[in-house]
């Protein structure tokens, strides 16, 4: 056999001129072979014959800040839905001259999320400060001290509402789905057999059966003058509802956890409680960020079934403008507004856990 | 450096009991994987423990720190019996090593993360003078350079040596070793032995279960051999080697030999 010996290295080229660059993309991406290239025409008029009029009526003819009038004549889109009942869609039935209140509180919150984004920003004083935040957001929203006029809950609506529900539901059912995870796994048959009848039978009725059963079935059972607020019967509702998904996903992250790295941390004298929280849940909670949003964002969407338990959530101060009748037929208008906060909402939520996603496994194989 | 210190390598283990196995008895189901084991451990004694596939090699060190459970005899580990108290299990668990074949470092921890774990949380040594100690053994096994970098960054070799300081950090009293190089490609093998001989000079009272012959002959004190669940012989490894008494052991040593 003839020996093989290199006699002068390959020198380095630069790639195709084909493949490089706008054209490069545009041909082996949109027209790369007769089918794709089909694909791209058709789409390319479709969004021809769906882009511009849509532009047109949402923006070019549309009118922002008219009375209903106005907006009777105007061809486009009537945003003023929205701006002349602003403060009714977000704040319902709140009382006019304390809307500040909520307003502030909602502020609050909100500070307080965007502060938690920030991951090294989690440590203990974030923990008191969401607590003396929480309590103070209810004393603001409640009143009856501190010279503020009391506010039954039963006036509580709109988008206040919608955001107690979801951002307490949410943050709520998480730490339970966790718990319900680790009781399914634990070697005590009993709480074992708990935890599995509690995950199927509730994932085994929809969430509107269980608001139902917390307005209307929950009652009868308690005693005479006993009772509880509406509010916290839907919310209670919601939290052990999504806790219950929120576990089977936890489940599978702790299942695809291997046995050597439990024999690791117990071998080093770890009890169970550490165990878990320092090595089994950090790496088993990452892996499922992804379903685990999924069933947040789905959660954040369904608090706004608790109108047919008639909570004035922003959904429904929305709709019962609708009803008005200076400003029926407008509900394009009204729902497009809804969806926008509701893509927002869910938007940012899936962003975040894609930027959480990407922190933890920084450095990671 | 290993020549001029293996001196101290001949010295004897000192008289005191360091673990006692009486008589111990393991099932897995209906499978009597171990078969009544004795076995006394001294201090600062060297044990390496061979076998074929499946004879329980692994079962009885995992016994040791009740990673399986014995279900008759006796182990009892530096004073202490293994029974079902949780936290005197805790306490035997944070006295003895164990270094596995797969490593089993924390992915989602830096090196010096690793190391300072069980120190925090079980010892509840300081979190400056855990990084000390860490970087110490890091030091100690060549490595610590990589203190920052995580686990799946450091190639097999490194991440043996990792999970060997890792146990070394928690100051115990004894080291059990499971195949700690059989994952490893070959050229990895002789820095993980390297460690483990320094090991042995310091006077670390050590359980290796191991294939490397090589190992067992210039470290150990004595070499079990394991076959269907009991110790059918133990040795010098000089005798052991040259002078093996039963059939088994023969034929087991005529296979791995060559
Ligand atoms: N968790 C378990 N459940 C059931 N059987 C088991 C379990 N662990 C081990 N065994 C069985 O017990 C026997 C002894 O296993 P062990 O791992 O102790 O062998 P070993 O001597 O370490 O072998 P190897 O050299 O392959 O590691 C094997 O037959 C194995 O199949
Ligand atoms: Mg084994």
């Amino acid at each position: 056999m003839q020996a093989y010996v290199q006699d002068k290295p390959a020198p380095e080229l630069k790639p195709p001129i084909a493949q490089v660059g706008v054209i490069g993309w545009v041909r082996n991406n949109l027209f790369n072979g007769w089918f794709n290239s089909t694909l791209t025409i058709l789409t390319l008029l479709l969004l021809w014959k769906v882009v511009p009029p849509f532009f047109e009526w949402a923006f070019l003819d549309s009118v922002w800040t008219t009375t209903h009038e106005g907006c009777k004549e105007a061809t486009g889109a009537c945003w003023s839905i929205i701006y002349r009942n602003f403060r009714f869609i977000i704040f319902g039935f709140y009382p006019y001259e304390q809307h500040w209140r909520p307003l502030l509180a909602m502020l609050i919150l909100i500070g307080l999320l965007f502060y938690s984004r920030d991951r090294t920003h989690w440590n203990k004083y974030l923990g008191y400060g969401w607590i003396l935040g929480l309590a103070f957001m209810g004393v603001l929203m409640r009143g009856g001290i501190l010279g503020l006029e009391h506010v039954e809950s039963t006036q509580w609506g709109g988008l206040p509402l919608t955001l107690l529900l979801s951002v307490f539901g949410l943050t709520a059912a998480y730490p339970l789905g966790v718990i319900l995870a680790l009781g399914r796994q634990s070697k005590l048959p009993g709480l074992k057999v708990l935890c599995v009848l509690y995950i199927e039978l509730i994932r085994g009725v929809p969430l509107i059966s269980l608001l139902f059963m917390s307005s209307i079935i929950f009652p009868l059972f308690l005693p005479e003058g006993l009772t509880f607020n509406k509010i916290l019967r839907a919310q209670v509702a919601i939290i052990l509802f999504t806790g219950a998904y929120i576990a089977e996903v936890v489940r599978g992250g702790l299942q695809g956890m291997s046995r050597g790295q439990y024999e690791a941390a117990e071998s080093m004298g770890l009890n169970y409680y550490l165990t878990m929280r320092l090595v089994i849940l950090p790496q088993a909670l990452k892996i499922v960020i992804p379903p685990t949003v999924s069933i947040l964002i789905s959660a954040f969407k369904d608090t706004s079934l608790v109108v047919i338990i008639a909570l004035w959530d922003l959904l429904k101060t929305t709709q019962s403008v609708l009803s008005n009748p200076e400003w029926m037929g407008f509900s394009r208008e009204a729902y497009i507004f809804i969806a926008i906060f509701y893509f927002l909402g869910c938007f940012s939520m899936s962003n975040y856990s894609r930027k959480l996603e990407r922190e933890l496994s920084e450095g990671e194989r | 450096m290993i020549e001029a210190a293996s001196e101290d390598l001949k010295a004897r283990p000192s008289e005191e009991v360091m673990i006692e196995i009486k008589d111990m008895h393991k099932w897995f189901g209906e499978f009597h994987v171990l078969r009544g084991i004795d076995l006394t451990v001294h201090k600062k004694e060297r044990i390496v423990v061979c076998g074929p596939s499946g004879s329980g090699k692994s079962t009885l060190i995992r016994c040791i720190n009740r990673l399986e459970e014995h279900q008759r005899g006796r182990i009892i580990v530096d004073g202490l019996e293994l029974t079902n108290d949780i936290k005197k299990i805790e306490k035997i668990r944070a006295e003895v090593g164990m270094v596995f074949q797969h490593f089993n470092l924390f992915p989602h921890l830096t090196i010096v993360e690793n190391l300072t774990l069980g120190p925090i949380w079980v010892r509840k040594v300081p979190k400056a003078e855990a990084e000390e100690t860490a970087m110490y053994y890091l030091e100690k096994v060549h490595i610590a350079e990589q203190a920052q970098k995580y686990p799946g960054q450091l190639s097999g070799g490194q991440q043996q040596r990792v999970a060997i300081a890792r146990s070394l950090c928690m100051n115990p009293k004894v080291m059990l070793f499971d195949e700690p190089t059989s994952a490893l490609d070959p050229e990895m093998i002789k820095e993980v032995l390297d460690v483990m001989i320094e090991l042995a000079h310091e006077g670390m009272t050590m359980i290796v279960v191991t294939h490397e012959m090589g190992f067992a002959k210039s470290v150990a004190h004595r070499v079990l051999f394991m076959d269907f669940g009991q110790i059918v012989e133990g040795n010098t490894p000089v005798d052991f080697f040259e002078n093996p008494q039963h059939e088994r052991t023969k034929l087991f040593l005529s296979q791995i030999l060559h």
